[in-house]
């Protein structure tokens, strides 16, 4: 589904991404880990499309299309989404509207017609249900005044609502206790079949208690520098990253 | 058809005005045609014989005369305002021709003998002056130029004893209506534009609502500038007595052309005792193109009085047209418990110079006041609020509140708040707040990730940030005004 190879990638300059492969296929969810800097973040933007990052190298195949050719709103339709680590505020835009009308672009993208309002309705109680939000928080202005929990659960409720082919979660954790971890992890589960996957950008493991991945990576310094099932989460939190540093260290020293 | 819209709940709706933005974005100023008709028309330039030759026109009784001579000769004693933020060269008021009509065959006598070619212009702007086919709820009083052509549901609204025609019409059918009020708001020596308004004005709406009736459909004018090197003078009057109410709405097109034409217009309000008056304007005059080059010089007068006790003037406005906007929509709030609003959204883009606001005077005691004030530019635009709260001694616990915002697209455009106040009796409360905020990149590529591309993505962010605003329109204007400001902002970002 998603097959990086090889990507560099900077911002203003600097080095962040320094050659990194990764290929995920349809049905699993792979976990990204790694410390502070190590270019987690930077991963997700590039993989979306952010302006501010230049690619300097290496390719992305999502689909049998290359990734990096398509503008944003383009490759949200070929069905990539990011739940972000800090969702924006739009201030007199609820919600509804705003996921009413990101639906029906990407439902033109791909050249189908528009839902109409009651097939709408009827999805979005739907999404509503499995993502455990409420009516109120969709008729508010898009995250204007939400709580850090509520802010989550809203990318969550956009996820089911967009049904991505792919969902990257960057740091979703982040701000959030450990309820809210747990309801917005039960949304992401109830998400995954065998058509779609999911790439979870964390810095903690503990996510990864409920949303449980088949691999883990961990990212460090730009390159993926090992692999591995999800025991190496909890080998990764048990030992922090200086192990990794040491053993990158052993690496190039050998 | 419109009890049917109000039922649907708003998810439904945001569907039909997501694509009628989505259709819009795809056009420039797309009223700027010219319709081919043949005009009757004054020679360039304003002397007494213009003032006299447009009265004549119009069969003017002779107070009428008098009342535009007196402005005329107030008018040359005046000088042209120069304390707004706008910038243009000098007005030569000798080339403008002051009064142009669309030659018809017949005088129409009702609105099936309306010439074709202006019946069709009218459909072309999406205003039908086919009684049946329109929508049940607004009845039309369609203008072009300098005169009124047709009123639609003339007979329904005359059994309730509204009388809603041109102000022509009006000053022969109703003269003692007429007297009584005109210039009792603004009068003809109030400035420089309201009194060449007075001198030269051609034509506009009148509408009175007797004691305690509800007008039960909103009523409407549609001005469109159609000749060449004409200048555009209407003049609105509305009476709203006791314990009456009527909603008002003001559409406007033009031509799109090399060199500015000027609109002078005037609109007075006066509302009784228990009386309301909710007056709505979505101003698209052409803009002028990308470059600045031609344009509506938008420089208007508008001012309404709440009379009598408890009553409410609510004046709502989207201006998206013109290149230069001169406008200050105020209330006067003389009658106790009595409230005004004025709710504006300004946009301007590329070149487009706009100065406006309000003027609140309490006068009462318990008067209130609400400013909503929403600012949007882009381009090289520069966009000012202006406003005035008075409270003059005798109105004991006045109330005012300001809410001022402005949005920024791009850096090469400005956005500036003057706010004034005045207040002479210590039991007011007046509060005002701004704020200035960019369209962020953030925000475009947090809805691009959504599958929403940059075009649609500024449509929302705007449509949101002037919501509070717009939903003080009646349905059928807040879907035209939402496709508008899209439309305005076309290709100002991204």
């Amino acid at each position: 589904m998603l097959n990086i190879q090889n990507l560099h990638a900077e911002i203003e300059g600097k080095k962040i991404l320094k050659g990194l492969n990764l290929e995920i296929k349809p049905g699993e969810v792979h976990a990204i880990m790694g410390p502070n800097g190590a270019g987690k973040s930077t991963l997700a933007s590039v993989l979306a499309g952010r302006e501010h990052f230049d690619v300097t190298g290496g390719t992305v195949d999502f689909l049998g299309k290359d990734l990096l050719d398509l503008a944003p709103e383009e490759r949200a339709g070929e069905g990539l989404f990011l739940a972000f680590q800090y969702p924006v505020e739009i201030p007199g835009l609820t919600t509804t509207n705003f996921i009413k009308t990101a639906v029906n672009q990407i439902r033109k993208y791909r050249g189908e017609e528009p839902l109409d309002a009651v097939a709408f309705l009827k999805m979005m109680k739907e999404k509503m249900a499995i993502t455990n939000i409420d009516q109120s928080l969709l008729s508010r202005s898009l995250n204007e005044g939400f709580s850090g929990g509520e802010k989550k659960r809203n990318e969550v409720f956009q996820m089911a609502m967009l049904e991505p082919k792919l969902a990257i979660l960057d740091e979703t954790d982040s701000g959030l206790d450990i309820d809210a971890i747990r309801i917005v992890a039960n949304g992401v589960n109830k998400l995954r079949s065998k058509d779609n996957a999911v790439l979870v950008v964390t810095h903690y493991q503990r996510l990864l208690d409920y949303i449980i991945p088949d691999f883990v990576h961990v990212l460090y310094d730009g390159r993926i520098v090992k692999s591995g099932p999800k025991e190496l989460a909890l080998e990764l939190e048990e030992k922090g990253y200086d192990f990794i540093r040491n053993e990158v260290k052993v690496g190039q020293e050998a | 058809m419109k009890t049917e819209i109000e039922q649907l709940p708003q998810e439904v709706i945001v569907d039909d005005e997501r694509a009628a933005i989505e259709k819009a974005v795809l056009g420039d100023y797309k009223y700027g045609f010219v319709t081919n008709i043949e005009a009757d028309e004054a020679p360039p330039g304003l002397n007494e014989d213009t003032v006299r030759f447009i009265s004549a026109k119009k069969n003017e009784p002779e107070w009428m005369l008098e009342w535009r001579l007196k402005a005329y000769q107030h008018w040359l004693k005046m000088k042209e305002p120069d304390w707004a933020n706008i910038n243009y060269p000098p007005i030569n008021y000798q080339d403008i021709i002051y009064y142009s009509a669309p030659k018809q065959k017949i005088k129409p006598k009702s609105l099936d003998e309306i010439d074709p070619e202006l019946r069709r212009t009218f459909e072309k702007l999406g205003i039908s002056l086919d009684e049946q086919k329109r929508l049940s709820g607004v009845a039309v009083d369609a203008v072009i130029d300098s005169i009124s052509i047709g009123t639609t549901f003339k007979e329904q609204l005359g059994e309730l004893g509204i009388i809603f025609c041109s102000i022509s019409e009006a000053i022969q059918e109703h003269p003692e209506l007429v007297r009584k009020h005109l210039s009792s708001v603004v009068p003809v020596t109030d400035n420089f534009f309201a009194a060449l308004n007075a001198a030269v004005f051609s034509d506009g709406s009148f509408c009175y609502i007797p004691k305690g009736v509800r007008c039960p459909m909103e009523l409407s004018t549609y001005f469109r500038i159609n000749a060449e090197n004409t200048g555009q003078f209407e003049r609105t009057l509305i009476v709203a007595e006791e314990g009456s109410y009527v909603s008002y709405l003001e559409g406007c097109t033009a031509p799109m052309r090399d060199e500015n034409q000027l609109h002078a217009a005037v609109v007075e309000i006066v509302a009784m005792e228990n009386a309301e008056v909710k007056y709505s304007t979505v101003q698209n005059w052409y803009p002028g193109d990308k470059n600045g080059v031609g344009g509506i010089y938008n420089f208007v007068t508008k001012r309404g009085i709440c009379k009598g006790d408890n009553s409410k003037i609510s004046w709502t406005q989207v201006e998206t047209g013109s290149s230069i906007t001169w406008k200050y929509p105020s209330v006067i709030l003389k009658g106790d418990n009595s409230v005004g609003e004025f709710y504006s959204v300004a946009v301007t883009n590329n070149y487009q110079q706009a100065d406006t606001g309000t003027k609140i005077m309490h006068l009462g005691k318990n008067t209130r006041s609400r400013i909503v004030s929403k600012g949007i530019s882009a381009g090289f635009s520069n966009n000012s609020y202006r406003g005035l709260v008075q409270v003059n001694r005798n109105a004991e616990n006045a109330r005012n509140f300001s809410q001022c915002d402005s949005l920024l697209l791009g850096d090469k455009c400005g956005a500036h708040t003057f706010p004034y106040i005045e207040v002479k009796n210590n039991t007011a409360v007046v509060e005002h707040e701004a704020t200035t905020s960019k369209i962020g990149e953030d925000q475009i590529f947090y809805c691009n990730q959504r599958g929403i591309d940059t075009e649609t993505a500024v449509a929302l962010i705007i449509n949101g940030f002037a919501k509070e605003v717009m939903n003080q329109l009646p349905m059928e204007f807040a879907v035209e005004a939402q496709k508008l400001l899209a439309i305005s902002l076309e290709g100002s970002v991204g």
